[in-house]
Order: structure tokens, then C-alpha cells, then sequence
């Protein structure tokens, strides 16, 4: 058993060097930047600027949330660094969360203009 | 020719043929990542829901107009900046438990036990902060089925939506926060009494590391959709 156990640590160790400290700060300042970015366009550009709340400003910040998702998991959590079936069978399963949102949001937008009947 | 054993006697050496670990990864680390898999549909249905109410909805309080306090230090005025302060304790404590991490792969026990630390402290803060700020919108009126006096009519069915799923999305982070930090504690007080030193191996703090990153990657989220948007 112990001897099975140090061989799967063995192969760890082997497969995964630890993480440069380079690399570390380099991708916390990556995070640092984009959300410095996006406290820039949420105060200076929305709030006191001229830009308006809308689908445009709302697509930004989700692909900056997105580009910050990617670092903390790839980097942070190490995923990029592991073998491709297992980041194949860790993410697969949100394919359905995608499609979940959709649905949803849809569903949302349809109650909307339906329900501004209603009360409105 | 009768020195080549045939196809069926060779030994299958493949990644898939047994006797070790397909993905290279220890097991805890590979059932650890399916927890937060779990982990994070739950969070997404939380937030899914939280989108489409808020498509639905003909009014939403403006997050500007909802978080523009600094607890302490100003009332009113300053939309973002106490948000701000809490995104950044957090992204500077997911550095710290990587550092942990790093210095784990070295066996460097005395730096695991100073990142460590940092971590807690971190995430300590982080909790103080969320505290702070709960207190300050339930003073102002918002809690689970309340809303302050000054919402009427059609708006007060979007603020109450807006209340209670802000009270449960952070409050669900919150709870996660919580638990990192009292798992952080345990894996520091194991540290310390050298239970790694002797295994040989730092892999539990790349296990609760990967926890704790969670919680990081949940408020990236929570941020954007509650505050920014």
C-alpha cells in the first residue's frame, strides 16, 4: 500500500515542478491590472464619464471576469499544468452551465416584457 | 524470432492500464477538484438564478447607489471603493496560499508556516470586511423579506429580489471563507507539528490551497455581477 502510495507521489513530483515565485506575482499583477481596469471603467468612465451602464460596459466586465477566472484556475490552481484528460473532465461539465445561463436569461427576458404587462 | 513474446503476453505499460494514477494527480487532489466542480454548479446556479431574476425584473437598485459606503470612514460617496479593498485582501491572500504552496514543493517548512499564516490573516480580514458591510446594509434596512422605506411601488419587487440574493450569494461565500480559514488553521497547526515533515510530502497544502483559490474564483464572480454590472 505505502509502496503504490510514494509511487503516485513519485510520478507528481515528476510531472509537476512547482511554480516559479516569477510566475506567481507576474499573474497576481495580471489580476492586479484587470481589476484596476475595471474599477477605471466602473469610476472614471461610468460613474463620472460620459459612458452609460449598458450591454457594451456589461460585456466587458464579463470578458475581464472571464480573462481573471482563467488565470486564478489555470495558473493559480495549477490546471493548465495538468494532464489534458483531466482538464477535459474537470470542464466538460460546464458546457451545460453555459447553456443553463441561456436558457435562464431568456426565460428572464421573456418574463420581462411579459410580466410589464401585469404590474405596469 | 522465439525471443518476441506476443502481443498478448507483452506487459501494457499505458497511463489507463493500471497500477498508477492515470492523471499523474494523487487522489485526494483529483476528488478534491470534483468537489469544486460540485462546488462551483452551485455557485453557478446561484448566480444563474440571480441573472435571470434580474432580467425579469422591471426595476433594479443600482449597485452605485446600494454599496457607496466605506464602514468607518465615509457614508455616502464613494460607490466601489470598500469592494475594492475586500477584492484586493482576497487576491492577496490567494497569493500568499500559492507561495505556501511553492515553498511546500521546496519542504521549506518555515516558509509554509509564515504564508500560512499570511493566508489566515487574509482570509480573516476578508471576513471582517464582509461582516462590516452586512451590518451596514442591514442598518440601511436590507436583510432576508426587507427592503428600506424609501423603495415604492414597482420597485420594491426588484429590491427585494436584489436583498435577498445578496444576502444568500455572499452569504454562501462567506460560509466557504469561513470553513477555508478553519482548514487553513488545521493544515497550519499540522504543519507545525512537523505531521508533512514526516510524511515527506507537502500535498495537503496543494489540496486546501486549491479550496481556498475557490473561494477567490467565486468572489471574481460575485463582484462583477453584484457590484460592477
Amino acid at each position: 500500500m505505502s509502496d503504490s502510495n510514494s509511487h503516485i507521489e513519485h510520478a507528481h513530483d515528476a510531472d509537476h515542478a512547482a511554480m516559479p515565485k516569477r510566475t506567481i506575482w507576474k499573474v497576481f499583477f495580471y489580476l492586479l491590472a484587470i481589476t484596476c481596469l475595471e474599477f477605471f471603467i466602473a469610476l472614471v468612465l461610468v460613474y463620472n464619464g460620459p459612458l452609460e451602464k449598458g450591454p457594451l460596459v456589461n460585456f466587458t466586465y464579463v470578458v475581464l471576469t472571464l480573462l481573471k477566472a482563467y488565470y486564478i484556475v489555470a495558473y493559480f490552481m495549477h490546471l493548465k499544468f495538468e494532464k489534458m484528460g483531466f482538464i477535459v473532465s474537470t470542464l466538460i461539465g460546464f458546457v451545460l452551465i453555459v447553456y443553463f445561463i441561456i436558457l435562464l436569461l431568456t426565460e428572464g427576458s421573456y418574463l420581462h416584457i411579459h410580466l410589464n404587462h401585469v404590474f405596469g | 524470432m522465439s525471443t518476441t513474446v506476443s502481443q498478448l503476453d507483452q506487459v501494457k505499460s499505458g497511463p489507463w492500464n493500471g497500477g498508477r494514477s492515470p492523471f499523474a494527480i494523487e487522489y485526494g487532489k483529483v476528488m478534491m477538484w470534483f468537489f469544486l466542480v460540485s462546488d462551483a454548479f452551485t455557485f453557478s446556479a446561484f448566480l444563474v438564478y440571480y441573472g435571470a431574476q434580474r432580467f425579469s425584473q422591471i426595476t433594479w437598485p443600482n449597485p452605485d447607489d446600494v454599496f457607496q459606503s466605506i464602514p468607518g470612514v465615509a457614508d455616502a460617496g464613494y460607490p466601489l471603493v470598500f469592494v475594492g479593498i475586500m477584492t484586493f485582501i482576497l487576491i492577496m491572500s490567494s497569493v500568499t496560499m500559492v507561495l505556501a504552496v511553492e515553498a511546500g514543493h521546496r519542504n521549506a517548512k518555515k516558509e509554509v508556516v509564515g504564508w500560512m499564516i499570511a493566508t489566515i490573516v487574509g482570509g480573516l480580514m476578508f471576513l471582517g470586511c464582509q461582516a462590516l458591510e452586512w451590518t451596514h446594509l442591514n442598518h440601511e434596512g436590507y436583510w432576508w423579506g426587507s427592503i428600506p422605506a424609501h423603495y415604492e411601488g414597482i420597485d420594491k419587487l426588484g429590491a427585494q429580489q436584489f436583498a435577498n440574493l445578496f444576502f444568500t450569494i455572499t452569504g454562501f461565500h462567506g460560509f466557504q471563507v469561513t470553513t477555508g480559514v478553519i482548514i487553513n488553521i488545521i493544515i497550519l497547526c499540522m504543519t507545525l507539528s512537523n505531521v508533512f515533515e514526516k510524511r515527506g510530502t507537502y500535498l495537503m497544502v496543494e489540496k486546501v490551497g486549491l479550496y481556498w483559490h475557490f473561494v477567490d474564483l467565486v468572489w471574481v464572480f460575485v463582484f462583477t455581477f453584484f457590484y460592477l454590472v
